[in-house]
Parts: structure tokens; sequence; C-alpha cells
């Protein structure tokens, strides 16, 4: 890694997780005071971020257009939610030792596989192994057979809508339409603390920061130079002895991985997990995210998932009928006017303010005039 | 036995009534019917309801309105020359200080003059004389239905009989059965026969009913034929019959479901054909996928609604024919959207499909946000012209909806005029060499450019066509695309592209599929199961059923 972005990273780590929770934790009068509100709500951009840097490692640098996202995102999240109703125990409104929408529903016994959430060890271990395995056999039946390109994005999508349509069963027993909502502890910890909330936002910082090294770990490496290459020519790839399905399917499983983590820690920050975050919508705008934020470049996707959703925070509460409006037109301005989001436009404004202020100092200098945006794949 | 001996009894009784009434249809009423208008004055309330009963089975609608008037409690007595004679009354008014009222004659309703009410006795017709003249005056309702022109009301009027199964009414169905024409009608007829004979006959009339409504698959007689075969006072031979009626019933219940559902399979299809048609031409010809083609499909609707609202209001007579012209106005809409669409933006991203995949999803929210800020965010209502509501039986117990024959045959058109488009003009030629090589046809003189817009417009236009066959089977609302948009993707994908025979098998095996499935699993779970099956069916043929071959097919 170069020492710029090193630092870089040292210092959006402390602002995100050092600077943010301490200025929480100062009295409400304070000039840098952060309402318990708005480190909620940075928490949850935060876990969207790493959704996001999962999505931008498969699209960005393996080329494979997940429009399905929102099912691993919502399997990490349904498997905390789980946990976290079987911790409220008999404390919920029916007083049952069930989770009170089954009562609800009239179911008399737990579910078998309900049963394992009530460990707390088997949880941690569900909510990454559940989305990857489930991850890898998606991927090692479409990558297998070369599903590719458009195609796969397809198969995605109507991977999210089978998802979405199941979940909102009241016969899967995971609580319909409306969700897993109402938990009381985590661990133990009180969830309408501040104190918890301030701990779990400083969890989705750190586990933030530990992806994106990852995620940037495994771009350095030569199997990131491998996905690059299967993003440009596949076949060409496939032609110089390398199995492309095999790298594709790694990616994805790393990807599915992390947007289960990130479901996980969405559930307890945000308080209800429902399938309204699985469906197509949702699952193809995270890849808006992504691609507004600066695909191929990591940081870009965080940035991204920031900044779309701090927009959508604010326009849905202030203008709703214009967000769908504004989200259809970040997707048509994001492919025809940034093609590298974000990060691209600002670098070639840098650029040319550079180039700008390089010729006044010194008009001797002529710039050749190249296109500096990224070629296109 | 005693029931049945209760039955036979009725019987004569009725066919004597009936017999005597036939006799009083002369101008000197019958000495019976005579007695019973004596009989209805009196107090004896069995006497009187027996006079009803007599009058009633006259099957005379002159009797059967009198009795209307009985139960509406106008028909007076009054002692004329020394005779006792029942009148039925008119409007009332009041003159001087005497209240007066029209009368007419019992029968003939022939005017009587003005009298003063307090020369008349009412007639009064309690609940239970009401209960009594009830039956009378239905059966008479649904016999004039039985000589209704409209085959219609006549087929309804004799299910209705049927249902009832009332003894008194067999005659009636008899003879309607021998005038009945319309086939369905003559069908209903018979089978309110055979019922009516299950539910009064004697044994071996029973037993023949029961063989009748075997032979006649009547669905709604199993009922009957069940108690019948469970019946221990039945003879064998009757519940043999039954048993054997109701598998037969049965059998014939399973093809009829068959038959239902290749129907609906084949109109799913014939949607989802419609929707993919202009999917796979335009995803074949420059690799776009288009996420915009259900908003598309949206805009035909609401273009079909404005089109109705607009009949609505000017021609109000010419409404039925407001689907004419909304088909090719939902067309022209959807294929103008589709040419800005085209030459606006997609253009800019040939050769790069995931990025024209999310411009168009892009495009589709802005399309569907806007359609819900014009119309609103709730369904509208388009009606359906009367020429495609209702449907044509064309087997017992199966009647298939015109609306969702038309959307077959729209299909069916549409896919008859691609083929003459791709294969039969300069155009499609045209079209077939930019798919095939683009740069090649480019250098030979083909304007791709022109090709692309054209074919994206059609493509577009498809769609909004779609959209107007849809608002004759569902809702019309702003989110109208997205419930069709994933299946039609699936249908393109199974399909391959390239080739139309692709898609239009794929569109019939998903939809036969779907409703295949659906019984057995549930909508949720069969899509779920759909899902899968393609994944496992591309495991085998990864393009699609037809994939380009050659060195065409890793572009």
């Amino acid at each position: 890694m170069p020492k710029r972005e090193i630092t870089a990273l040292a210092i959006a780590g402390f602002v995100l997780a050092v600077a943010l929770p301490v200025c929480n934790m100062l009295p409400a009068g304070s000039p840098f005071a952060v309402s318990n509100f708005t480190l909620n709500l940075f928490g949850k951009f935060l876990t969207y971020a790493i959704l996001a840097l999962g999505l931008d490692l498969l699209w960005g640098y393996a080329g494979v257009l997940s429009l399905g996202h929102g099912v691993f995102f919502g399997l990490g999240a349904y498997a905390m939610g789980m946990h976290l109703m079987l911790e409220i125990g008999s404390k919920s409104v029916y007083q049952s030792s069930l989770p009170d929408f089954m009562v609800w529903n009239q179911v008399k016994t737990l579910p078998l596989f309900w049963w394992p959430f009530h460990s707390g060890a088997f949880t941690l271990l569900a909510i990454v192994l559940v989305p990857a395995l489930f991850g890898f056999a998606f991927g090692y039946l479409a990558f297998r057979s070369r599903i590719r390109g458009v195609y796969f994005s397809i198969i995605t999508q109507a991977l999210a809508l089978s998802a979405w349509l199941v979940f909102n069963r009241n016969e899967m027993n995971l609580g319909g339409t409306n969700g897993l909502a109402d938990f009381k502890t985590i661990f133990g910890f009180p969830l309408n603390q501040p104190a918890t909330q301030r701990g779990l936002y400083v969890l989705t910082a750190v586990v933030l920061i530990g992806a994106y090294l990852l995620c940037r770990w495994i771009t350095l490496t030569r199997a990131g130079k491998v996905l690059v290459a299967i993003r440009d020519s596949e076949t060409r790839v496939l032609f110089s002895g390398y199995s492309p399905a095999a790298y594709k399917l790694f990616v994805f499983v790393v990807s599915a991985a992390l947007a289960g983590i990130a479901g996980a820690l969405y559930a307890p920050q945000v308080g209800i997990i429902t399938p309204a975050k699985i469906g197509v919508l949702p699952s193809i705008e995270m890849v808006v995210w992504v691609a507004a934020g600066g695909r191929g470049t990591l940081y870009g996707a965080v940035l991204g998932a920031f900044g779309v959703n701090w927009i959508q925070s604010w326009l849905t509460t202030s203008y709703p009928d214009l967000w769908l409006l504004f989200l259809g037109g970040l997707f048509m301005g994001a492919v025809l006017f940034f093609p590298d989001g974000i990060v691209g436009a600002l670098g070639r404004l840098g650029a040319r303010v550079r180039r700008v202020v390089s010729r006044r100092t010194d008009p001797a200098v002529s710039t050749p005039s190249v296109s500096l945006g990224r070629p296109t794949p | 036995m005693i029931s049945r001996l209760a039955v036979l009894l009725s019987l004569v009784v009725w066919l004597a009534a009936g017999a005597a009434g036939h006799a009083a249809a002369a101008p000197a009423p019958s000495p019976e019917v005579t007695a019973a208008l004596t009989d209805l004055t009196g107090e004896d309330a069995e006497k009187r309801e027996a006079a009803v009963n007599v009058l009633g089975t006259t099957r005379d609608p002159k009797w059967i309105q009198f009795l209307g008037a009985l139960r509406d409690g106008s028909v007076y007595a009054r002692t004329r020359a020394g005779k006792l004679e029942l009148v039925v009354g008119g409007s009332k008014a009041t003159k001087g200080d005497q209240d007066v009222i029209d009368i007419a004659g019992a029968y003939e309703r022939e005017p009587l003059g003005t009298v003063p009410l307090s020369e008349l006795k009412e007639v009064s017709a309690d609940r239970r004389l009401r209960l009594v003249i009830k039956p009378f005056l239905d059966a008479d309702e649904t016999q004039v239905q039985l000589a209704d022109p409209d085959p219609n009301v006549r087929r309804g009027a004799a299910i209705k009989l049927g249902n009832q199964a009332a003894a008194g009414t067999a005659p009636v169905v008899e003879a309607a059965l021998k005038k009945e024409s319309d086939r369905w009608a003559h069908h209903a007829l018979a089978e309110a026969l055979a019922l009516i004979k299950l539910a009064n006959g004697t044994g071996d009339e029973r037993a023949d009913a029961a063989h009748t409504l075997g032979a006649l698959h009547s669905e709604s007689a199993v009922p009957a034929l069940q108690r019948l075969a469970a019946d221990s006072g039945a003879t064998p031979a009757e519940r043999a019959a039954a048993t054997y009626a109701i598998r037969r019933i049965e059998r014939w219940g399973l093809l009829t479901r068959t038959v239902e559902t290749l129907f609906q399979g084949a109109s799913l299809g014939s949607i989802l054909l419609l929707m993919a048609l202009g999917l796979a031409v335009v995803f074949g010809l420059m690799g776009v996928i288009n996420m915009a083609h259900g908003e598309l499909m949206a805009l035909g609707a609401y273009a079909t609604f404005v089109v109705q609202n607009w009949f609505r209001a000017t021609w109000p007579a010419y409404f039925d024919s407001y689907f004419l012209l909304a088909l090719p106005v939902s067309f022209l809409v959807a294929a103008a959207v589709g040419l800005v669409l085209e030459r606006g933006v997609i253009r800019f991203l040939y050769g790069r499909p995931l990025e024209t995949l999310l411009l168009t999803w892009g495009a589709s929210l802005i399309i569907q946000q806007g359609l819900r800020l014009w119309f609103g965010a709730a369904n509208v209502d388009v009606s359906s012209p009367s020429w495609l509501s209702g449907g044509a039986t064309v087997m017992v117990g199966l009647t298939l909806p015109y609306n969702r024959i038309f959307i077959i045959g729209l299909a069916t058109v549409a896919v008859a005029a691609m083929y003459w488009l791709l294969f039969r003009t300069n155009a499609g030629l045209r079209i077939r060499a930019v798919t095939q090589n683009r740069a090649m046809s480019s250098c030979l003189g083909v304007r791709a450019g022109v090709v692309d817009a054209t074919t994206f417009a059609f493509g577009a236009g498809l769609a909004g066509l779609a959209g107007c066959a849809l608002t004759q089977i569902g809702n019309v609302g702003p989110s109208l695309g997205q419930n069709y948009i994933v299946d039609s993707f699936m249908v393109v994908v199974t399909g391959g592209v390239g080739k139309l025979a692709g898609t239009i098998l794929a569109s019939a095996g998903l939809g036969g599929l779907t409703k295949g499935i659906e019984p057995a699993l549930g909508a949720v779970f069969g899509k779920v199961a759909i899902l899968i099956g393609v994944i496992l069916f591309l495991q085998r043929r990864p393009a699609g059923l037809f994939a380009t071959r050659g060195r065409n097919a890793e572009a």
C-alpha cells in the first residue's frame, strides 16, 4: 500500500472509530457534541459501507455485477435477529418463551432451525457462514456453467425477488412481512442504552476498517491481479490457464460474507430487519452506492455508501416524492457522466486544477491534451 | 319408505292438480278453482293453504299474478248479487268522506269501476300463506326466464331450477328442453331435469337420472349423488349408478382442470412472450438489457387508461370501441418514449451491457415515479369493453374468458408480425445484419444507428402493447411493470438471444410450468422452484435454449 493511503486510512479510522464516539460522550450543549441519533445513523451507514466494499470487490475488480446482495445482507441480519429474538426470552409482550410473532401465528413450539441460535457463539459463526455457504452454492452453480455478464445480473435479481417472496411468508417462521423487531438486549447489554449503541458503533467502525484492509490485501495479491484480468478479458484469462470460475467464486463468497456481517451489525443498531431490506430495489440500490462512489477504488464504495444514504435520509424526510426521481437520476448520471464516480470526478477536477496552476506558474510547460479518464472496460 | 310414499303421493296430487289447472285455463273457472277461491276468503288456515296450492299448480300465469296480488295484500272480497267475488284492488283515493278504490277482476283483470273501500273485505295473507305463495312466484319468474331470448338467461334459469330441484317444475323443464336450440342452455336444462328426477323420482327414475348426470358431467350433482350412493334405503342398482356417475364426473373434472391449467399457462406465456419479444430483440441486437421495459409497459397501460377516459367523456356511445384505438396509441406512446431513451442516453453506452442495465433501471425509477406523481399512487380503473368481458364455454364446466383468449391471439399476431418484419422486409434484413456483425454491416452501408433506434422503439412499442393487453386482466398501477419484469428476464435468459424460437419456447415453457406448479406449491414457492429450475437448466445449456454458435458466441 502506498504511504499516502496508509495516512488517509489512519486519519479516517481515527475520526470514525475514536473521534466521533468521544464527541458523542460530550454533554449535549458542547459545540462538538454528536447526538445519539446522528451516531446511530452513522453506524447504519457504516454497515452499508462494509457491504459496499464487498460489492466493489466483486463488481469493480472482478467485473461481476450482483443485483442480489440484499439477500446476503438479509441472511446475516436475520441470523443476528433470531439470536436477539431468543435473547428476549419471556420478557416479550405475550410473556412466552417464543418470539411474539410466533405466538401471534399460533406456533406452539420453537421451529428446529431456531434452536441453534440460542447460542451466541453459533450465531456469530452463522452470521459469516450462512451467507458464505449460500453464496458458495449459488455462485458455484452460476460460475461453473459460465453464466456471466448481464445473465448473471439477471439471475441474481431473480434470486433477490424469490428471497423477498419467501421471507415474506409467515410459514417460514421468520416474522413474515413484519420481520424481526423489538430486540431488548445483545449478549446481555441492553440495546436502549446509548453506551451499548456506542459500543456497536465502534465495533462497526473497526469491522469496516478490517474489511477495507482485507479487500485491499486481496487486490494487492496475485489473485487480485487475476480478478482485474477477468474483468477486462475473461476469455484470455481462461486461455492463459487460469480458472476464472474459481476466482470469481472466491470473491463472490468473500463479498457475500461481508454483506452478512454488515447485516448482522445493522439489525441491532436499527432495531428491526424486514424482508423490505432484501428485495430487488434495495439490492440494486446497493449497486448505485458503489457506482456513485466510484468502482474499483474501494474507498469510493465507502464514500458512495455514506453519501447516497445521507442524501436519502435527508430527502425521504424533507421531500419524499423526490427521492425515487433523484435515485433514478443518480443511476443515469453515475453511468453517463461519472463512470468512475465521485472519486473519479474529484480526481479529474484535481488534475485540471493542478494543470491550470502549473500553467500559471510556468507558462512554458504545455500540457498534452490526453484524456485522464480511466479506460472503459 | 314412507318418505318415498309421500313423494309418490304428492306427485299424484300434483298430476291431478296439473290436469285440473289446464282445464281452468278456459274462461269459466273449474269447480276446484271456484272452491279454492271461496276457501281463500275463509278463516281456516289449512284450507287457505290448500287453495293457494290449487291456484299455484294451475301454472296459469294469470292465477300466479293473482297470487302475487294476494301476497301484496291487494286482494279483496265482496258480495255481489248474493255471490262471493274476489277482486284485485288498485289505487286508492278519498272522495268526500269516503275512501274509494279502483278494482279489477281477479283473473282477467278487467276494470270493475271504483267502489267505496267499506264495501270490500280485505283478504289478507299472513306469513305462513306468503311462504306457501313464494315458490309459485319464484318458479314463475324462472319460467319467464326460461322463455327469454338470451340463451345465457335461459341457461341461468335452468341451473337455478336444477339447484332447487322442486318436484313441480319437471314438466316445465321438460317442455323447455324440447324447444331449446342453444347447446349450453339445452345442456343445463337436461341437467336440471335429471337433478329434479334424482331428488323426486322413483327408484328407476333415480338410477336413470344418476346415469344421465354422469353422462352430462354435472359437477353440481356430486353432493346429491354422494347422498344417494351412501343412502342405505336405495336399491343396489341406484347406488351403483350413483357411484359410477360420480367417478365419471370426477374423471371429467380432472380433464377440465388440465385443460384449464394449460389454457392459463398459455395465457401467462402469452403475456411473458409479449414482454420478452421486445426485450429479446433489443438484447440480441444491441446487447442492451432494458430494465425500463416494465415501465414502458406501464406507460402503455396508462395510455389505454387515458384513451378510455377520453372516449367516456367525448363519445360515450362508442365506448366499446375505445380499446381498438388504445392498442395503437399505447404502442406509439411506448415507442416514442423508447426512441427518446435510445437516442437520448442508451446509444452512448453500446458495448457496455452492465452500464446500460443500471442506466435503464434509473430510467425505470424516474418513469415509475413520474407516473405516480401524475396519476396518483393508487391503481386506476380501466373497464373492459363489453366484447372482452364474459367467456366462451368450450366444454362442460370450463369457460374460457374472452380477455385471456384475446391476449393469446394478440401474442400470436405479434410473433407473426415479428417474423414477417425480421425475415421478409429490408428493415428486418438490416436488423439481422447488425445483430450478426455490427462493424461489417456498417462498412457495407447499413446505418447501424438508425437500425438501433427503430428496433429499440419497436421493442418498446411491443411493451406498450403488452401493457395495453394487461389492463384487461390485471390492476393498472405505477408499479405494474415490476410484477412481470423479472419473469420476462427469466424468459430471455432461458430462451437465449438471437433466435425468436428460443423466446417463444421459453415463454410457453415458463408460463405453463408456473401454472402447472402453482396448485401444488402455491404462487411463492412455485416462483422459487422456477428460479431453481432455470439455474439448473442453465447448467446444461449456459446460453439458453438456442445459443449463438461460432465466433460470435463470446462477443
